[in-house]
């Protein structure tokens, strides 16, 4: 190509530092499109080592019957049916505090305010502490402190209260899971445009009203996306149930608050680490797995179905 | 309350209404009188020394430039500024002859008796109906279901609306056009029995034929209410206002009938504003 000046743009010198560049580029552009390529992998391979190793054992009679033969035979419907009613307790506790935390944080504090500071720092720090030491805090606090004094104050110091129990596993992990109900609930609530709570106040509507009858009904999906998420999130912790009501073996389902259960993350834990017999246990170990990670996903796609149309909506509003 | 104060940037003199003098018939009446009102957001002063009269059953067009604390002043009306965190009020402002600002006021039931329009029209998300009857219900002024329909119809004939929505009030008022969600938003106002109307550049989002709707809607309330807005148009100020408050800076620098203010203003900067010179 011959330029204005008359001489030719692609001299030697000028090849040679574009012909670099270009190099530097590409390994930069292959390197980012192997991360992603690890990371598929490693899915793939997770899954499919689990379905490939589980699959033979998965059955109806695997998820209904309960285990036998020191959990070398059998299914494992009492772990299943654990860990429904753990993350169903759970959710109970730590929807409503963490929406009214979520509420208070954002309808009703003063961004400077003390306490919205404190709570701000309180809920990133919740997040942060490793899941170990909330199931110590459970036994510390819901089992012996709580339950020990239930147990004194009403029971005449029988034990009742102040042992593992399904109550006290689910108030834990409760905690463990608040953060991600507030965070989630916030982000909803801050996708209410302000127009709408004006609109409410301008009709003569007190700051209650218009959070009950203008800001809940539009934040009702993203809260229960905040539930699903913090479902996805507790089901398979296993060390904040260690101490505070998971059990090896039980021969009934539980029936009480006071029960303590059977829950899948704690099976495979048990399976991978205490069978009398390896062999014979690894097949049911890998199916228990997929029955988790079935399970967990399941939720994370209903959660990201609703997110989903719920943005929808908020768009079509705009 | 003291009517000897002086206003000495208003040009026009109405007599005041208090509670100790007597209605005489054909007497104009001041609904909204602004005494002395600075606004800060914080350390800034967006608002110094307004002092204002606002006629009853009369439009009053409160026109500036952008930032001039025009709509800060209409806001400060029905104490929607109350909700922004940090900002303050000095000065008196009454209506009807109360303070709003005194302690013993609850703004819930200010903002009951002084409605709000938007700049850009904020219908609920939920049906046309549930729309209108959102502040009825909030409020219990219907005592049963009947009461409540007669209501939501009679506020939206009132906002002209009724015609095009009747046969369907069940769907949402988000699928309504433009205009339409900003008289569905005046009925709502209205179907609180307010008697001002606050409206703050309530057709600068609308094209003109949905304008033209709108001030033909406002002309035909002021019957009934006070009504001031704020507006960017000069020729819609012009057209349905009775009388028109140039701000500038957070200054009220001359407030007069309309007619006087855009043929004949006392103040230079009026005159540079209207005529378009800057802002």
């Amino acid at each position: 190509m011959i330029t204005p000046g008359g001489t030719l743009s692609n001299s030697p010198v000028e090849d040679e530092m574009s012909q670099r560049l270009d190099v530097r580029g590409k390994i930069f552009y292959l390197l980012t499109g192997a991360a992603c390529l690890i990371i598929v992998l490693m899915v793939a391979f997770i899954i499919g080592n689990i379905f490939l190793n589980g699959k033979d054992h998965l059955s109806w009679r695997f998820i209904t019957a309960a285990p036998e033969e020191g959990m070398t035979a059998g299914g494992i419907f009492p772990a299943i049916y654990g860990t429904l009613l753990l993350v169903i307790l759970m959710t109970l506790a730590v929807v409503p505090v963490g929406v009214m935390v979520a509420i208070y944080l954002h309808e009703y504090s003063a961004h400077t305010s003390l306490l919205y500071k404190t709570t701000r720092l309180a809920v990133s720090n919740l997040a942060g502490v490793p899941s170990i030491v909330f199931g110590l805090f459970g036994l510390g606090f819901f089992v012996k402190f709580v339950g020990g004094n239930i147990d004194r104050l009403f029971y005449g110091g029988s034990l009742v209260f102040g042992q593992p129990a399904i109550i006290w596993a689910a108030l834990t992990l409760a905690v463990l899971t608040m953060p991600v109900v507030i965070l989630t609930t916030e982000d909803t609530l801050r996708a209410i445009p302000n127009e709408l709570r004006e609109a409410s106040m301008a009709l003569g509507a007190t700051k209650f009203q218009t959070i009950v009858h203008t800001v809940l009904p539009q934040a009702v999906t993203g809260i229960m996306t905040g539930g699903i998420l913090a479902v996805s999130r507790g089901a398979g912790e296993v060390a904040p149930i260690l101490f505070t009501g998971a059990a090896y073996f039980l021969p009934e389902l539980p029936k009480k608050l006071t029960s303590q259960f059977m829950e899948l993350g704690y099976h495979i834990f048990v399976l991978s680490t205490q069978s009398p017999d390896v062999e014979k246990t690894k097949p049911i170990l890998y199916s228990t797995v997929f029955v988790l990670l079935a399970l967990t996903f399941l939720l994370n796609l209903v959660a990201i179905i609703i997110r989903s149309q719920m943005r929808a909506r908020l768009r079509r509003r705009a | 309350m003291s009517t000897g104060t002086t206003f000495s940037k208003l040009t026009i003199q109405i007599p005041l209404r208090t509670r100790t003098e007597e209605k005489k018939p054909m007497e104009v009446l001041s609904k909204v009188v602004a005494e002395n009102v600075d606004f800060y957001y914080g350390k800034n002063r967006a608002l110094s020394g307004i002092s204002m009269r606002v006629t009853e059953k009369h439009i009053t067009a409160l026109i500036g430039p952008s930032g001039c604390g025009k709509s800060t002043f209409l806001r400060s009306l029905n104490r929607m500024n109350d909700l922004v965190p940090g900002t303050r009020v000095t000065g008196k402002i009454y209506i009807d002859g109360q303070d709003i600002y005194a302690k013993s006021v609850d703004p819930i039931l200010l903002r009951r008796k002084v409605g709000m329009i938007f700049q850009k029209s904020n219908p609920f998300p939920k049906s046309i109906y549930e729309n209108v009857a959102y502040g009825v219900k909030i409020n219990s002024y219907a005592k049963n279901k009947a009461e409540l329909n007669e209501i939501v119809e009679k506020s939206l004939r009132d906002a002209a609306i009724w015609d095009e929505v009747k046969d369907r009030l069940d769907s949402s008022a988000l699928g309504l056009s433009g205009g339409q969600q900003q008289r569905l938003c005046i009925a709502r106002s209205l179907a609180v029995k307010p008697d001002t109307l606050l409206m703050d550049e309530p057709a600068s989002a609308l094209d003109p034929i949905s304008t033209a709707k709108i001030e033909e809607l406002i002309l035909e309330l002021k019957k009934r209410y006070t009504i001031i807005i704020v507006t960017h148009n000069m020729q819609q100020a012009a057209r349905v206002s009775d009388y028109t408050a140039f701000f500038f800076m957070g200054e009220l620098i001359e407030m007069d009938v309309t007619s006087k203010m855009f043929t004949n203003p006392s103040r230079k900067e009026t005159e540079d504003y209207i005529t378009g010179r800057f802002g």
